[in-house]
């Protein structure tokens, strides 16, 4: 499932990040924000009142804001175990 | 300060940097640029525990030596000693966030491997406490190599024990130079810092308490909007509210200034130039002062706690449709005070297209120098009738003028996003950083260095500007019976710029007032005053009364309405000018700023003026 489908405040990992979707520099953004394959994610808001805004998400121990195309980038897998570090 | 050891401050955004380097330096901190690029160099004196004075540089926060925007790319070139007008740092202060140590210390693992002396501080400790987490210091001081301190910038915990080891990490290096370790990828770095975080937290229980219930609120799509709304209107209250007090001040002492200058000096050139140009020139503008700070404090206040960036979060949907980022907010609102401070703001958006564009259409905002011009023209041309109840038709057009800006502000958004400043949308990705409450005193820092930044403004350039409209509307000096406006440079100026407004409706007063009106739209209004005074020298009568009741008598509604027009979109303001040349780095972007406004409010007011004259209006 992809994080832009991940039910708000449900613990997820990262299972794969589709790099070619995003830009060099968002990319590398994403990384140094601790985003990887494993990462323990929590979509926390959804922003704009038609749902198309962007999206909050708790991302290790941070809060990261990213936008929709960002979040449809990165694949998750519910489950409270299967951290692939 | 050069001579001194240099000590370069440096971490992720978020880490408490700032509050660090107040803390450290205190109010002797000297802001300054870095020749070639707009990012601002911040400088203070930092003292050693044996009095030593060194000097500690504060460099943009950033997430890796790896840059994505020009400040980053300083913080690298300064570090890594290729920056000009930099030395190389003779120790560097690693700051961290003690409860996001995975993220962080992945960069600190990147600085240490540099070789050069470094500390570590572990900062906003205190926090992390409060969210349940416990780390011990020794064991992360020993997996890092390098001294790391326990602090808190905002309750000054840990800094003269950072000082110590400071002192003790410049006295063992000097003279050498050790060793850069090896360059490690990045997922390497990554898993070593989890490594020792992991190794460094004595006891943890996962939560943001705070934060995610504020946040709760803060970004609930109904519950934030209102919070957001509730602020800005708060705000704009505050600028005008509070402001009142202090602008009568100002005005009182511009005003006894002058009539002091005027019982003391002989009526001539000198005179004139003092009152006229300096006092009253600069004085007008040293008015916005009080807004400006009230504006600035607001902003403070709002970037300090942390929830800036959750208003960016809220209006990033709607930004986004018109190619901007939600960063692109928080600018945008501050120009409808001043389009200085907000343009000024735009440092903060890291996409250089994104920013251009936001510079751009700042001056569409309606700023607080158009209300004087709306309020007179308004009250002189439209009546005070109500539209429907409670509505009244001044206040309506008022509103519209508002709209106008800003619908004309999203339309050339779109079309520069698909022309000029064309490219991929830098998009919005940002760290949501925890809720805070700031130290009184460094936001009073803050509006400090910001006031005296202001007024060093008024100080050279507008100073300079008002002399130049001084000398054009006094020379060459008119003879016995012949109008002084109208003999002046300015006034044949102005007979000349008449050509070229004259088919949208504007006439000879109107050109003239515009000329002065550049340094500062309100000024506009105070000239149509002059030259309407001039003009009722001779009969009494007329002078008793009003400028809106003379507007009234001299001009037709249709060119009225498109004088309104005009001032919505003309970049009648030399500062707005000045400051965009300085945030660009050269005069390419101001002057087609300044192209495209002019282009926008001469169709502007033509299209109203052949519309109104059509329906009859005048």
């Amino acid at each position: 499932m992809r994080l832009t489908d991940l039910p708000l405040r449900q613990p997820a990992y990262v299972d794969l990040v589709d790099w070619n979707a995003l830009s060099a520099s968002d990319g590398q953004r994403l990384r140094e924000f601790g985003l990887c394959e494993g990462a323990s994610v929590e979509a926390l808001h959804h922003g704009g009142l038609l749902g198309r805004g962007p999206i909050a998400c708790r991302v290790g121990r941070m809060t990261v804001a990213m936008r929709r195309a960002h979040a449809a980038a990165i694949t998750v897998r519910t489950g409270p175990e299967g951290a692939v570090a | 300060m050069t001579g001194l050891p240099l000590i370069a401050l440096v971490g992720n955004p978020n880490a408490g940097k700032s509050a660090l380097f107040n803390a450290l330096t205190g109010a002797r901190q000297k802001l300054g640029n870095y020749p070639g690029v707009t990012v601002e160099r911040k400088a203070g004196r930092l003292s050693l525990s044996d009095g030593r004075p060194t000097e500690l540089v504060d460099l943009p926060g950033t997430y890796s030596l790896n840059p994505t925007s020009p400040d980053e790319q300083v913080t690298r070139d300064v570090i890594l000693g290729k920056q000009m007008g930099e030395r190389l740092p003779d120790a560097l202060v690693v700051v961290v966030d003690a409860s996001n140590l995975d993220n962080h210390l992945r960069f600190a693992l990147e600085l240490i491997a540099l070789g050069l002396p470094t500390v570590v501080a572990l900062n906003m400790v205190d926090l992390a406490t409060r969210d349940g987490l416990e780390l011990d210091a020794a064991v992360l001081s020993r997996e890092l190599g390098v001294p790391v301190i326990p602090t808190v910038a905002v309750r000054r915990r840990g800094l003269d024990h950072l000082r110590t080891e400071l002192e003790e990490a410049l006295g063992a290096q000097a003279g050498k130079v050790r060793a850069a370790g090896e360059a490690r990828g990045f997922d390497a770095l990554r898993g070593e810092a989890r490594r020792i975080a992991q190794a460094a937290i004595v006891r943890e229980t996962p939560s943001r308490r705070l934060t995610a219930a504020v946040d709760r609120v803060a970004l609930h799509p109904v519950s934030g909007l209102l919070l957001l709304l509730g602020l800005l209107f708060v705000m704009f209250q505050a600028v005008y509210a509070w402001s009142e007090a202090p602008i009568a001040m100002i005005e009182g002492f511009v005003g006894s200034a002058s009539d002091a200058v005027t019982a003391a000096l002989p009526d001539g050139l000198l005179r004139s130039f003092l009152v006229d140009g300096v006092i009253n020139g600069v004085g007008s503008v040293i008015v916005f002062l009080p807004q400006i700070l009230i504006l600035f404090f607001f902003i403070l206040m709002l970037e300090a706690t942390g929830y800036m960036v959750r208003a960016a979060f809220m209006m990033d949907g709607l930004m986004a449709r018109v190619g901007l980022s939600g960063r692109a907010f928080i600018p945008l609102l501050s120009s409808f005070a001043c389009a200085v401070p907000g343009i000024m703001a735009t440092r903060t958006i890291s996409d250089p297209k994104d920013r251009l564009t936001t510079i751009l259409i700042a001056p569409l905002m309606t700023c607080s120098a158009r209300l004087p011009v709306y309020a007179v023209i308004i009250g002189a041309f439209i009546p005070a009738r109500a539209v429907t109840l409670g509505i009244g038709l001044q206040g309506l057009v008022l509103f519209c003028l508002y709209i106008s800006g800003i619908v004309g502000a999203m339309l050339a958004a779109l079309l520069l996003r698909k022309t000029v400043t064309k490219g991929a949308s830098g998009g919005f990705l940002m760290e949501m950083p925890k809720y805070q409450w700031p130290r009184p005193q460094d936001i009073l820092l803050g509006l400090w260095q910001r006031a005296i930044i202001f007024l060093k403004r008024a100080g050279t350039i507008i100073f300079a500007s008002t002399v130049i409209l001084w000398l054009l509307l006094s020379f060459p000096k008119a003879p016995e019976g012949v109008s002084q406006v109208n003999h002046s440079i300015a006034g044949r100026i102005a007979n000349g710029l008449n050509v070229v407004l004259e088919p949208i409706g504007f006439n000879r007063d109107i050109s003239l007032a515009l000329i002065p009106a550049m340094a500062a739209r309100e000024v506009a209004v105070s000239a149509l005053a002059t030259v309407y005074s001039l003009d009722a020298d001779e009969d009494e009568a007329k002078l008793e009364r009003s400028l809106g009741e003379r507007l009234k008598d001299s001009w037709p509604l249709p060119t009225a309405l498109a004088f309104l027009a005009w001032f919505v979109f003309a970049p009648q303001c030399i500062s707005t000018i000045a400051v965009t040349r300085r945030e660009t780095n050269g005069w390419k972007w101001p002057l087609f700023m300044v192209g495209y406004l002019f282009v926008l409010a001469y169709v502007a007011a033509g299209i109203t003026f052949w519309t109104a004259t059509a329906l009859g209006l005048g």
